[in-house]
């Protein structure tokens, strides 16, 4: 086993020293789409000692093009990506503890998930998450590298909190136009581009060496590149890492939360509380009305009204093929809560 | 008009004068961006009054959602 690090041990910096750093570290990856995937896979293959990863979705058939650690097989069953992840990742490490969590990362959630975290890699696909993470690790005191990529083009920034300018410091408002991989498309080598970085990044600060204050792009396609030195730009009224920040984004909300996922024609409602979903028999209630019912691990999938509902177990549910959120909660009434 | 964005060398067209317009002909969200004109980072409320020069050389870096 002693082999198996030999050539990261071999390169200069990381050292044996370095090795026996990262296998007492805990790293926690938000999101297992593509770019939580990848950092995924170099990070158990670092032999990083304990990884969590946490993801709310699913996997499709739409994943496969680039979210490296899932199957055919993963897409036709519809299996959770917390799942299918955790049991890759497993599989190419066994030295290492991994785990997943089929979850909505949240404010509610948050302070727990931060315990005992090393350092957060951002592998998720949207601005409202990313700032729900911004200012948690800025209260909790966890460093983060935020990722992002579309097209051919990548973007990152390491953030240490107290230290280096935050999210909310650089972007003042949530952006609500931007493009999506799903709007937009994406490429490969964007998200291994990206990846690649934020790895790196965080394998230099588990390994003792300060992370970049540059905000680094990378256009894959057009050969491009950039990097700016955003350190100046902390802001000393900033909402969410100033002394007297207010986090806006931990607020928690009462009762029935719903989100148009972008660009995927989907809704997401949540009940108010976590409930504890008996998924065997909603399965059997909706049976003789509904087509392709089919209960897998952790979620149900059927077809209803031309909508293709995704149930978890705590009560969250995705509905396919509705853009508005009044449409997608009398659905969910009807069927899910009923 | 020369300038260097990014590292590359570009020819701007005459109505490009200055870091708005350079954005807007980019098409890049003006919210969602960092500038940088000649390793001074430009204030996001400055970008119309900000006139480029021959020989300036421009970094810009736009937030991505996707991932
Ligand atoms: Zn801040």
């Amino acid at each position: 086993m002693a082999e198996r690090y030999s050539r990261q041990e071999r390169f200069a910096p990381i050292g044996k020293e370095g090795q026996a750093l990262l296998a007492e570290k805990h790293v926690l990856i938000v999101g297992a789409g593509a770019l939580g995937c990848a950092n995924a896979e170099m990070l158990a293959r670092a032999g990083i000692g304990k990884i969590t990863i946490i993801d709310r979705d699913y996997i499709e058939w739409s994943n496969l093009g680039r979210q490296q650690l899932y199957t055919e097989e993963d897409a036709a069953s519809s299996r959770a990506k917390a799942k299918a992840a955790e049991a890759r990742l497993k599989a190419i490490n066994s030295n290492i503890e991994v785990k997943g969590i089929a979850e909505e990362f949240d404010p509610e959630n948050a302070e727990l998930l931060l315990k005992d975290i090393d350092i957060l890699i951002d592998g998720t696909d949207n601005f409202d998450t990313r700032f729900i993470i911004n200012d948690a690790a800025s209260k909790y005191k966890v460093p983060w590298i935020y990722g992002g990529c579309v097209k051919s083009h990548g973007i990152s920034l390491s953030i240490l909190p107290g230290e280096t300018p935050c999210l909310q410091c650089l972007i003042d408002q949530l952006p609500q136009d931007g493009e999506t991989c799903e709007t937009a498309g994406i490429i490969g080598p964007a998200v291994q581009v990206t990846a690649a970085y934020q790895t790196a990044e965080c394998l230099r600060f588990l390994t003792g060496h300060p992370m970049s204050t540059h905000l680094v792009s990378f256009d894959v396609w057009g050969r491009g590149y950039s990097a700016i030195d955003v350190a100046k730009l902390k802001d000393p009224q900033c909402a969410s890492c100033s002394d007297a920040a207010q986090f806006p984004y931990l607020k928690k909300e009462r009762g029935m939360r719903t989100a148009v996922l972008c660009g995927r024609d989907t809704v997401q409602v949540r009940p108010g509380g976590k409930e504890n979903v008996n998924l065997e028999r909603l399965a059997r209630r909706i049976e003789p009305f509904a087509g392709e019912a089919k209960v897998n691990e952790v979620l149900l999938r059927f077809q209803m009204e031309e909508k293709r509902f995704v149930v978890f177990r705590d009560g969250r549910t995705l509905i396919h093929g509705v853009d508005n959120v009044q449409e997608a909660k009398k659905l969910y009434h009807r069927y899910v809560e009923a | 008009m020369n300038i260097h964005l990014n590292g590359k060398s570009i020819d701007l067209p005459g109505n490009v004068t200055t870091v708005s317009d350079l954005l807007d002909s980019y098409d890049i969200k003006k919210k969602i961006s960092v500038v940088e004109h000649n390793k001074e980072i430009v204030p996001k409320g400055n970008y119309e009054q900000t006139t480029l020069a021959d020989g300036d050389r421009i970094e810009i870096v736009h937030f991505v959602g996707g991932g």
